[in-house]
């Protein structure tokens, strides 16, 4: 049984080591921009992964384009640049400040204030409407009457 | 009244929003290379490795570069699509060969015609990434003066060809080189 386990386990590992990248980078520093840079970006093929994340064939060259770069000492904005000039903004997972992306990054915080004022609104409502549950001269006098023919019965 | 207005609206507003939503194509991204010169390139031609082809060689023509590969599924159904234009129109089609095997690449075009002006090899999907390829097919219309003009993603219909094609051809050959 032990000889079996280990059996699997090898080849277990053997097919994760094989799904691994191996890359040698320069600096620590050099490092860090990769993984930053690899976890900013976006696999047009699956779309809602990073490129270090995806699998996908597009993923796999783009991240041998972003260490190769890298290796050639441009910066991480210049790596950033070369993306989206090719595949547009839509490349970055943070889409940068502008015009056309504004409604992407204040959109969120327009709906909460919205959704604030609506609940203080409804709420003061309620309350106002609380104060004034005074009954009418005919209603008390109806209630009177119910509650004797309760009495009575 | 109000109270049953209000909840009303925001339900048209939603579902407006939403039916939008529906006819997006999130496959679609929006290509930052229209209006832009073609990204330069020199590859070898499939099935004559000894020569190469760069867009600069079609300078003063209108052109497409169609995106292909034999291990693409979607690229079987439109292959009988570029047969038919090219058969039919006096076209000029550049296949860019894309991350394929060059014997699997010959293989297809002997199987199923061949469309094109030449196709080129791009094995390790470099001028790929150049052109902002992210699913294939893809199609690039190129103008006389080597801007790309216009880009399909997906796998070229006969309605596209017709309706888009054709008509935006036209128009490129009528501008001045």
């Amino acid at each position: 049984m032990k000889t079996l386990i280990f059996t699997f386990l090898c080849v277990v590992s053997v097919t994760v080591i094989a799904a691994v990248e191996y890359r040698k980078f320069d600096s620590p520093q050099q490092e860090q921009a990769y993984q930053n840079l690899t976890n900013e970006l976006r696999c047009l093929v699956c779309q809602n992964q990073t490129i270090a994340d995806s699998n996908a064939d597009l993923a796999k060259d783009l991240r041998r384009q972003v260490y190769e770069m890298l290796q050639q000492g441009k910066s991480q904005q210049e790596i950033v640049d070369f993306m989206t000039q090719r595949y547009g903004d839509f490349v970055m997972y943070r889409p940068p400040l502008k015009p056309k992306t504004i409604i992407l990054w204040v959109g969120p915080a327009v709906f909460i204030v919205i959704g604030l004022v609506v609940l203080v609104i409804i709420s003061r409502k309620k309350a106002a409407g609380a104060q004034s549950v005074a009954l009418t001269e005919h209603e008390e006098k109806r209630i009177r009457q119910l509650l004797e023919q309760e009495d009575d019965a | 009244m109000l109270k049953y207005i209000i909840p009303l609206l925001l339900f048209v507003v939603l579902a407006v929003f939403l039916a939008l939503g529906l006819k997006l194509n999130p496959r679609e991204i929006p290509s930052p290379l229209i209006n832009k010169p073609a990204p330069v390139f020199s590859l070898p031609v499939l099935g004559k490795p000894e020569q190469t082809f760069s867009p600069d060689q079609l300078k003063g023509k209108v052109w497409l570069l169609n995106v292909w590969a034999s291990w693409c599924v979607s690229c079987r159904s439109e292959h009988p699509v570029l047969n038919e234009f090219s058969r039919t129109h006096d076209v000029i089609i550049v296949g860019l060969n894309y991350k394929d095997d060059a014997r699997a690449g010959q293989q297809w075009l002997a199987e199923l015609g061949n469309p094109y002006f030449l196709s080129v090899m791009d094995q390790d999907g470099r001028v790929g990434i150049d052109y902002g390829v992210y699913g294939v097919p893809e199609t690039f219309v190129i103008d006389k003066k080597g801007l790309i003009r216009f880009k399909f993603t997906g796998p070229v219909s006969m309605k596209a060809v017709n309706e888009t094609f054709i008509p935006l051809l036209q128009q490129l050959q009528a501008e001045a080189p």
